[in-house]
């Protein structure tokens, strides 16, 4: 990696600068991270009395778990719908938006505040529109003929911790299209009007493909967001429920190390969730070495 | 050519206004519950426009607070949530611009082995090693302490990256200049590195200050005494602290109050944070 032509020459000022930073990583991300990887080979008895090695039998344990394996798949239908429902909303505002000229800034405004909702407010807000006594939703869908109650039905809940998670990321998504669909040379859109090509034809066929750069980027970032900073979306609505319906794989994290105390199997889900995070940020940066080449 | 009538941008306007009221809607009710009074919501359904007990509402829940359910007044959740986020903030951008300073501007053994170490925060997001942080924080003896809520958080690898970028487009004049003129590496750094960097201190201030209030797992686990929680955290403990049904006006009011600070933050330096947030991902 390069410096500058011309450097400072000092023997201990650099590690000085450093020290802070490297300090706080060492002590509060490295160190856990080891622990963790440590705590996963191990096994406590309930009192906490006895430790003994046990290889990777958390491991294997876990992916013998049907609650583990739920857990799984309750992550994946999150993210996924969160990541889906968000990204689709915010391309739809941002085309539109990008119409405009004089009006831009002011739907703009409009759209980015909700960024500044921390996820446990955003759920929160909407668990109160979907509340079943006197939110306003189920109300509406009542007048339909339709029962709506998330905490019985897992399904329902799972839409409401959707729902609440992607609204607050339509922000995101929003500013960075309305970039990328700025930075897309109007005359190719002129050129394929000349040639005949309507509205709905020309987004599929140009400004769509040319955002592709965008969209895959958005596409991790909404993942890595559903996964690891959705959690307050949870714990302060459904708690997981019901019937573990949203027990999403942070969520299951925390219960079984904090409420269930079962430490190595706690362990070994952290590690199997940095895997996933490390996997996820290898991902995202070789397509942005590849993107700085585009 | 393209089109652009007057139809098209009439339809336009429309769908684009009511994606707004969807947006807008949440926060909108959230407002208008927090001025009703609690017989309001035992009728059963909500009412849509504002009603006349708000000024009590917020008097009650700033001063007062609900001591049966033991959460303070949120005077003091604000005033914590605010030491907590300032702290994350001003802590985050000071390590960063001396990491990426001495990143870019020294040659010293172990250079790549440090910037690896950095990179490697971002990969371990507190989520995923909760428990043994935790134990790390409980074994320093820095539960229900500010240190404790803030610390921890200030490693950024994002900051320092978009740092080193940005002083790797500084000319290499400038060292020239200020070496030949006496500057030592401390002096260059006050005088002439920070002020060519007020602008992105300034754009990375306003998403670590949204970072550092919307701070929510962290206060949760490690202050279990009332006069340390943060706002954003103690709305959890009173929609679930009573085995009732919450008190939606009183809750509300606090919602209100926990998400109006990052709000105006994002809208009266909305340039500023653009700049952040597509600078820092990228």
């Amino acid at each position: 990696m390069q410096t500058k032509r011309m450097t400072f020459n000092h023997r201990y000022l650099p590690y000085l600068l450093l020290a802070p930073q490297v300090i706080v990583t060492l002590i509060f991300f490295v160190w856990p991270a080891s622990q963790a990887l440590y705590q996963s080979l191990l096994r406590q008895d309930v009192f906490g009395f006895k430790t003994e090695f046990v290889w990777f039998d958390n491991f294997t344990r876990l992916f013998a778990d049907d609650q583990y394996l739920q857990a799984l798949k309750v992550t994946l239908t999150f993210s996924l719908g969160t990541t889906l429902l968000s990204m689709s909303v915010a391309l739809l505002f941002a085309v539109l938006v990008n119409k405009l000229i004089r009006s831009r800034d002011v739907y703009t405004t409009f759209l980015v505040w909700p960024y500044a909702v921390a996820p446990a407010i955003a759920g929160i807000l909407w668990w109160f529109i979907f509340n079943p006594t006197l939110g306003i939703l189920p109300y509406a869908l009542d007048m339909l003929g339709y029962q709506w109650n998330h905490r019985a039905n897992g399904n329902h809940a799972m839409l409401l911790v959707i729902i609440a998670a992607a609204w607050k990321q339509i922000s995101y998504n929003f500013l960075f299209f309305l970039a990328g669909l700025q930075s897309i040379p109007q005359s190719l859109i002129e050129a394929a009007a000349i040639d005949g090509a309507k509205p709905f034809k020309r987004f599929w066929t140009i400004v769509f493909p040319l955002l592709s750069p965008v969209t895959f980027f958005l596409l991790v970032v909404n993942v890595v967001y559903a996964m690891f900073d959705t959690f307050g979306v949870i714990h302060a609505t459904t708690e997981g429920g019901p019937a573990q319906a949203t027990n999403i794989l942070v969520y299951k994290v925390f219960r079984d190390g904090f409420i269930g105390m079962n430490l190595g199997s706690s362990a070994a889900q952290s590690v199997i969730l940095m895997a996933i995070v490390v996997l996820l940020t290898v991902i995202q940066f070789r397509y942005i070495e590849r993107k700085v080449n585009y | 050519m393209v089109e652009n009538n007057s139809w098209s941008r009439f339809v336009t306007h429309c769908i684009l206004i009511l994606g707004v009221a969807l947006v807008v809607f949440p926060v909108y009710l959230a407002v208008i519950a927090s001025t009703h009074e609690a017989g309001t919501f035992l009728s059963g359904t909500l009412p849509l426009l504002p009603g006349s007990q708000g000024l009590e509402n917020y008097k009650q829940v700033l001063f007062e607070g609900r001591s049966r359910a033991g959460t303070p007044p949120l005077h003091t959740m604000l005033w914590n949530s605010f030491v907590m986020a300032m702290t994350i903030t001003i802590g985050k951008l000071l390590v960063s611009l001396l990491s990426a300073f001495a990143i870019v501007y020294f040659r010293f053994p172990f250079r790549m082995f440090f910037f690896w170490v950095i990179f490697l925060t971002l990969m371990l997001p507190v989520e995923v090693r909760i428990v043994p942080t935790f134990q790390v924080v409980a074994d320093l003896g820095m539960l229900n302490s500010f240190a404790g809520l803030s610390i921890p958080l200030i490693a950024s690898a994002t900051a320092t990256f978009l740092f080193r970028q940005f002083f790797m487009t500084i000319p290499e004049e400038m060292l020239e200049a200020a070496r030949v003129d006496g500057a030592g590496p401390m002096k260059f750094f006050k005088d002439i590195l920070l002020p060519l960097s007020i602008t992105n201190i300034a754009a990375l201030f306003v998403i670590m200050f949204i970072y550092g209030w919307n701070q929510y797992l962290w206060p949760l686990l490690i202050t279990t005494d009332p006069e340390y929680y943060t706002i954003v955290m103690g709305i959890q403990r009173m929609v679930t602290g009573a085995d009732a049904e919450p008190l939606w006006h009183l809750v509300m009011a606090t919602v209100v109050l926990a998400a109006l600070p990052p709000i105006l933050v994002i809208l009266f330096m909305q340039r500023l944070f653009v700049k952040g947030l597509t600078e820092t991902e990228k």
